[in-house]
């Protein structure tokens, strides 16, 4: 088994991790944060299909490391949003569920996370 | 590939919103809303040069970033679908700014509230990321303008700061990244079975095989978690609940228009001969699932904002019909580009239809103070100019002549009959029947007489409600696109569509 192989394996292991997470998880940072592991696995598979594809005298397909990288940059920045929203919900609500039939939002209590 | 005449146009569509983003930020206050409203005719009159510079030669304009060829390089590519589109999307967002000017307007002298600046910033913001949709040429700037339209669309639903409004933005931002990166997912086993992502390219190179299925799968997946296809919905209706109207016929009339718009591209133009009957019959179910339970579901609602979303979810549903039927068509041997301009007329039928509709419910609260369909009396005499733009936009969405929506549904009828696929003639008419309903209940229930002494809560400028009638106008009188001499949609598109094996 090739290290190509190997690393594009476990990209799918965290593929399937992190959707696992996103989807059964309730509480949304618990989802941002399986949403990053989903992230660092479909970017893992952009390294191995660089690696795999590697012309002769190169190391690795250097059009999947430049995808590779706006794509780790993008991800971060909708990570900054979500936690941002996440922070201002419990601000706001002083609690973070993403269910609606919460009850009515207490006083917001400036500290309370 | 090389570039075209009026190549540079397509950069400057994508240019010009988000320098107007970054102008209105930099300069804040009551200079970003003027920036905004600057850049409204700017981006119009480049839709519409695009457009003319389509129909002249003919052929598709393309711009190459850089000089730089595919599949190194990156292309913007403008054919009849994405003009028709950008040209729909510019007037729908000029419509929305003047409207905004009231809700949103800062007047001389007084601070910026936080929502009126976020507001002025993500309408080009949205409007940019929409160009670049329509015009990438490869799939990852596709991904690239998708996460740009999903960062720009979920500040929208939460402008009011409320907690029910945050949570409701949370979860449409779960619900878009996952389909980002299921999309991503996509386009990453893509490369590495074919070594390209330039849309062109994929479509010569890509064939029936287990990893073009999987890919295919996963794209579809993710675009369809972000169009609010059932049963991917659930995010909509509470994303529209809380959000102010100019945001929610932003949300509902443009952003999820640009994931449908690449379901199109990528299942006709960069994977023709990977798709399959089957699996357009089965995206097809999901689009009936929709106009069914999406009709239904509106009919219950006490909420007038929360009726029109759940049409929005219902309406979804008629953009996916159009894939069996242009498969069916291909089959048959049979000309499928009625088919293709029935499911684009329906996009922009219903994109300035409800965003009239969304835009009215705004101006009904306003004038009433709550937004009960059961108390809607008084609003027919408060408001007769948005009473009828939303009468005209309920006509379209029904389907009736001569309406844009008539004549979109007119098509993917003659198609569906044409076929042999007569289910999707049924659940057309069907959906038509309901939405009738709906729309007839909220119409005449505005035009009640109101209670004795009533008065509105406060008044309503007329250029708003000329603002909302011109956008239910633009879509009512989209039929007379029967009479065109040029089928602008046509143009650059190839003549057959290849569809796989069965």
């Amino acid at each position: 088994m090739s290290a190509a192989t190997l690393f594009g394996l476990c990209a799918a292991t965290l593929v399937g991790l992190g959707l696992y997470g996103v989807i059964a998880h309730p509480q949304p940072l618990r989802k941002i944060v399986a949403f990053n592991i989903l992230g660092s696995g479909v970017f893992l598979m952009l390294g191995s299909v660089a690696r795999r594809g590697a012309a002769a005298g190169m190391g690795g397909d250097p059009v999947p490391q430049a995808l590779l990288i706006t794509g780790i940059v993008v991800a971060f920045s909708a990570t900054a949003l979500a936690i941002a929203l996440l922070l201002r919900l419990s601000e706001v609500s002083g609690s973070v569920t993403l269910s609606s039939d919460a009850p009515a939002e207490p006083k917001p209590d400036a500290g309370k996370a | 590939m090389t570039t075209t005449s009026g190549g540079l146009l397509l950069a400057l569509a994508i240019l010009v919103p988000f320098v107007g983003v970054l102008a209105g930020l930099a300069l804040g206050g009551r200079n970003a809303q003027r920036v905004t409203l600057a850049t409204l005719p700017v981006g119009l009159g480049i839709a519409i040069a695009v457009a003319a510079a389509l129909v002249r030669s003919g052929r598709p304009v393309v711009y190459l970033l850089g000089g730089w060829a595919p599949p190194l390089g990156v292309a913007l590519r403008a054919d009849g679908l994405s003009v028709v589109m950008m040209a729909a999307v510019a007037v729908v967002v000029c419509g929305i700014g003047l409207y905004a000017r009231a809700d949103f307007g800062i007047r001389e002298g007084e601070p910026d509230t936080r929502a009126s600046a976020t507001f002025w910033a993500l309408l080009p913001a949205v409007w940019g990321s929409l160009n670049l949709v329509f015009l990438s040429g490869d799939l990852f700037t596709c991904y690239v303008a998708l996460e740009l339209l999903t960062f720009a669309g979920v500040p929208l639903v939460c402008l009011e700061g409320r907690g029910e409004t945050l949570r409701a933005a949370l979860r449409y931002l779960v619900f878009a990244l996952l389909g980002s990166v299921l999309y991503l997912l996509g386009c990453v086993l893509l490369y590495g079975a074919y070594g390209t992502l330039d849309i062109a390219l994929l479509a010569q190179r890509s064939g029936p095989g287990a990893l073009a299925w999987g890919a295919l799968a996963l794209m579809m997946a993710g675009l369809l978690a972000k169009t609010a296809l059932f049963p991917l919905h659930i995010w909509l209706p509470p994303a529209h609940g809380g959000a102010p109207a100019p945001a929610s016929a932003i949300l509902s009339a443009l952003v999820i228009k640009g994931s449908w718009f690449l379901v199109v591209r990528i299942w006709f133009d960069a994977l023709p001969g990977v798709v399959t009957l089957a699996s357009a019959q089965l995206l097809a179910a999901f689009g009936a699932a929709a106009i069914l339970v999406g009709n239904v579901v509106a009919l219950r609602q006490a909420r007038l904002k929360l009726l029109i979303a759940y049409s929005t979810v219902a309406q979804i549903g008629y953009l996916f019909l159009m894939f069996p039927l242009v498969a069916g068509l291909e089959a048959a041997h049979l000309d499928a580009g009625p088919a293709v301009t029935g499911g684009m007329l329906q996009a922009i039928s219903h994109a300035t239809a409800k965003a009239a509709m969304f835009l009215a419910a705004g101006l009904i609260y306003k004038s009433l103070g709550h937004d009960r369909v059961a108390d809607l009396r008084g609003a027919g005499r408060a408001l007769p100019m948005t009473i009828l733009a939303f009468a005209l936009g309920g006509i379209s969405l029904i389907g009736l002549p001569p309406s844009g929506g008539f004549f979109a549904k007119w098509l993917l009828l003659s198609a569906s009959v044409a076929t042999g696929q007569w289910w999707w003639a049924l659940v057309m008419l069907a959906g038509g029947l309901l939405t009738s309903s709906y729309v007839f209940l909220v119409v005449v229930r505005a035009l009640a007489p109101a209670d004795e002494g009533w008065s509105p809560k406060a008044a309503v400028p007329r250029y708003q409600q000329a603002a909302v009638l011109g956008l239910a106008l633009c879509s009512f009188l989209l039929g007379a696109a029967a009479l065109s001499p040029v089928d602008v949609a046509r143009i650059g598109r190839p003549a057959v569509v290849r569809v796989g094996s069965r």
